[in-house]
């Protein structure tokens, strides 16, 4: 089956000011792809994510998803847009005056006629399906790291979206922990089919979740690769790239203002 | 007659949005109908999301129940994959923790007393240790962070300058036209002036003045020393071996109680000011006149004490602020309640200060 394309990225440039972080941004985000973004700090990986999820305006260009700009939306189908999507924020994010369950009870509230008991219900299959069953109760002061990124998947996938955004997925995690939230993302993903974009930095768990990977970089002020995870390893012949996969410093210039700094 | 089976077949997109639809009318028929079983037919179907997937699980069950054998046919692998997150042992366990249930008055009262004794406790330690910090920054004071010190006393003194001087002048302007009003029916006119600086300058300058600082510093100091704490930055200073108390609190402390009997002074003279513009336009006194008869009644003492109170209420705000900062443990929720309990608890102290030094000036004066 021909891959379908469920957000399109058009010559996307973002800029602060007179900075430009990136220009020229075009990919497409498959339907029921992982897609993982990565790249050194400060290249505009979670600014990119921001556009994506209309929390930002970009410089300019597009971002389509069925055929909608969400970037020139009006608030009206932006907050239409943002009911099919699912946003896990890089600390997760949960409301911490209120329980688990609460948290993930907000939208369901919001945006459907449901009853108290199914809302219940759903609470109790978002947690299991998270491997939190039994703690709807507990705030999220009480979680640890780990288990706080676990709610939050749980809180983003409330309203069963077709798009999931994770930023920073991994950071900040034991490798344990990281290993189980990889192997969560990769369950959800097969059985839900729910299509992701995911920042990380973590090189192991990019070989393990990701279909595709972009690769962005500061310097070059956009993307510089785009495939699946082993043809950037084995094929790459960018330097950025080949240092990314293979965990290297970059050659002579960088490794230079590395000892003079 | 009794109907063997009961074949519903689905057709469509099930989700959130339907989801009270369809199984309410699969429920009824199951409640209504009489039937060995019910076989539900996926092969329709185009979307289905967990939620109803849930939904299908929870009628199962409901046939179970009831003695019906369920059967759901047809299900693609898309929705054999949506089925299998529904973990059975999950959706039935009890959670670890109870809801906050409603707890009785005698409970709450309790809890109420021994919070309050806490609070009274963790103050006075505050202060101990505040005291000991600022003690230490006078014997060494090359520690203490000058910078920091100029930075809080154009916050709390420079920006707050407009504020202080409106509310000085409508207050000057408000005393002396109510006091205008019933002094006239005596002819004592000539008493407003005398009547507005010494309130203004024993009573309502400092008093404002501090209530102002309360709200407008008291409150910053609390939230910005409560979102520290969340964010572990005040941890991070404890490890690197500073002491947060000298670090945070002693600068805010000291250039608070720089600004606050400036701010007074300022606050008095906009009242005397508020005073005269009632005075000139009113009672006919000139300006000269309103002057020295403002200045007839105070005495050199009074001016002093005021200063030494205003000095005492800054202290007591910015303590207070920086304490309830520190109380704040986690969360967004913690800083709010904690801002709001500074600006409380300030003013509660600063009302409190103000009556023990009404008595014990009396006193102090007689001797």
């Amino acid at each position: 089956m021909e891959p379908q394309p469920i957000i399109t990225v058009k010559n996307l440039s973002a800029r602060f000011g007179d900075n430009v972080v990136f220009e020229n941004v075009s990919f497409e985000v498959y339907k029921g792809e992982v897609l993982v973004i990565v790249g050194g700090s400060g290249c505009g990986k979670s600014t990119l994510l921001r556009i994506m999820i209309g929390l930002l305006k970009p410089f300019a260009g597009q971002v389509l998803y069925q055929g909608m700009d969400v970037t020139a939306a009006e608030e009206s189908e932006l907050n239409n847009y943002r009911q099919n999507i699912g946003v896990l924020f890089q600390s997760g994010a949960l409301f911490s005056s209120m329980t688990l369950g609460e948290n993930i009870a907000l939208p369901l509230a919001e945006y459907t006629d449901l009853e108290e008991d199914a809302i219940r219900r759903i609470i109790k299959m978002k947690l299991g399906m998270v491997n939190l069953a039994g703690y709807e109760n507990h705030y999220p002061a009480e979680l640890s790291g780990g288990m706080k990124k676990r709610a939050g998947i749980a809180r983003a996938m409330a309203l069963d979206p077709r798009v999931l955004f994770l930023d920073e997925l991994s950071a900040g995690l034991d490798p344990i922990t990281a290993v189980e939230l990889d192997d969560l993302i990769v369950k959800t993903n097969e059985a839900l089919g729910t299509t992701m974009v995911i920042v990380t930095h973590e090189l192991e768990s990019i070989y393990k979740i990701a279909h595709r990977v972009l690769m962005l970089d500061k310097t070059a002020k956009g993307m510089i690769a785009e495939g699946t995870p082993l043809e950037l390893k084995k094929q790459a012949t960018d330097p950025r790239v080949q240092s990314f996969f293979l965990r290297q410093l970059p050659p002579a210039t960088e490794k230079q203002e590395f000892y003079d700094n | 007659m009794q109907e063997p089976n009961l074949l519903v077949g689905l057709t469509g997109v099930f989700n959130l949005k339907n989801l009270t639809a369809f199984t309410g009318g699969i429920r009824r028929e199951i409640a209504g109908g009489t039937f060995q079983s019910i076989t539900i037919d996926f092969s329709g179907v185009t979307y289905l999301d967990s939620a109803s997937a849930l939904a299908f699980v929870q009628i199962e069950q409901d046939c179970a129940l009831r003695g019906i054998s369920c059967h759901l046919t047809n299900l693609n692998d898309e929705a054999k994959g949506i089925f299998s997150v529904i973990h059975a042992e999950a959706l039935t366990r009890a959670p670890f923790k109870e809801e906050n249930a409603y707890e009785g008055f005698v409970r709450r009262v309790g809890q109420a007393s021994v919070s309050l004794a806490r609070d009274f406790v963790s103050f006075v330690t505050f202060i101990g240790d505040l005291l000991v910090a600022l003690f230490y920054t006078l014997r060494h004071p090359g520690t203490l962070r000058g910078k920091d010190v100029l930075f809080y006393v154009q916050r709390a003194g420079v920006d707050g300058l407009p504020i202080v001087g409106l509310i000085g002048l409508l207050m000057g302007l408000i005393m002396a036209f109510m006091s205008f009003l019933q002094f006239r029916q005596f002819g004592a006119n000539i008493y407003v002036p005398a009547l507005v600086s010494f309130a203004m300058i024993k009573e309502l300058g400092p008093l404002m003045t501090a209530i102002l600082v309360a709200g407008r510093s008291g409150s910053a100091f609390a939230a910005e020393i409560g979102t520290m704490v969340v964010n572990e930055e005040v941890d991070a200073l404890t490890t690197m071996g500073f002491d947060p108390i000298r670090f945070l609190a002693v600068p805010k402390v000291l250039a608070t109680i720089i600004v606050v009997p400036i701010l007074t002074v300022y606050a008095d003279l906009f009242g005397v000011l508020g005073g005269m513009i009632i005075g000139v336009t009113s009672l006919d006194l000139t300006v000269k006149t309103y002057i020295t008869q403002s200045i007839r009644t105070i005495q050199v003492f009074d001016v002093v004490t005021s200063l030494i109170k205003a000095a005492v209420f800054a202290a007591l705000i910015a303590a207070i602020g920086c304490q309830r900062g520190f109380q704040v443990r986690a969360g967004a929720q913690d800083v709010g309640k904690f801002t709001t309990s500074a600006v409380v608890a300030a003013i509660f102290l600063i009302v409190v200060a103000d009556s023990i030094f009404a008595i014990m000036l009396y006193y102090v004066k007689r001797l």
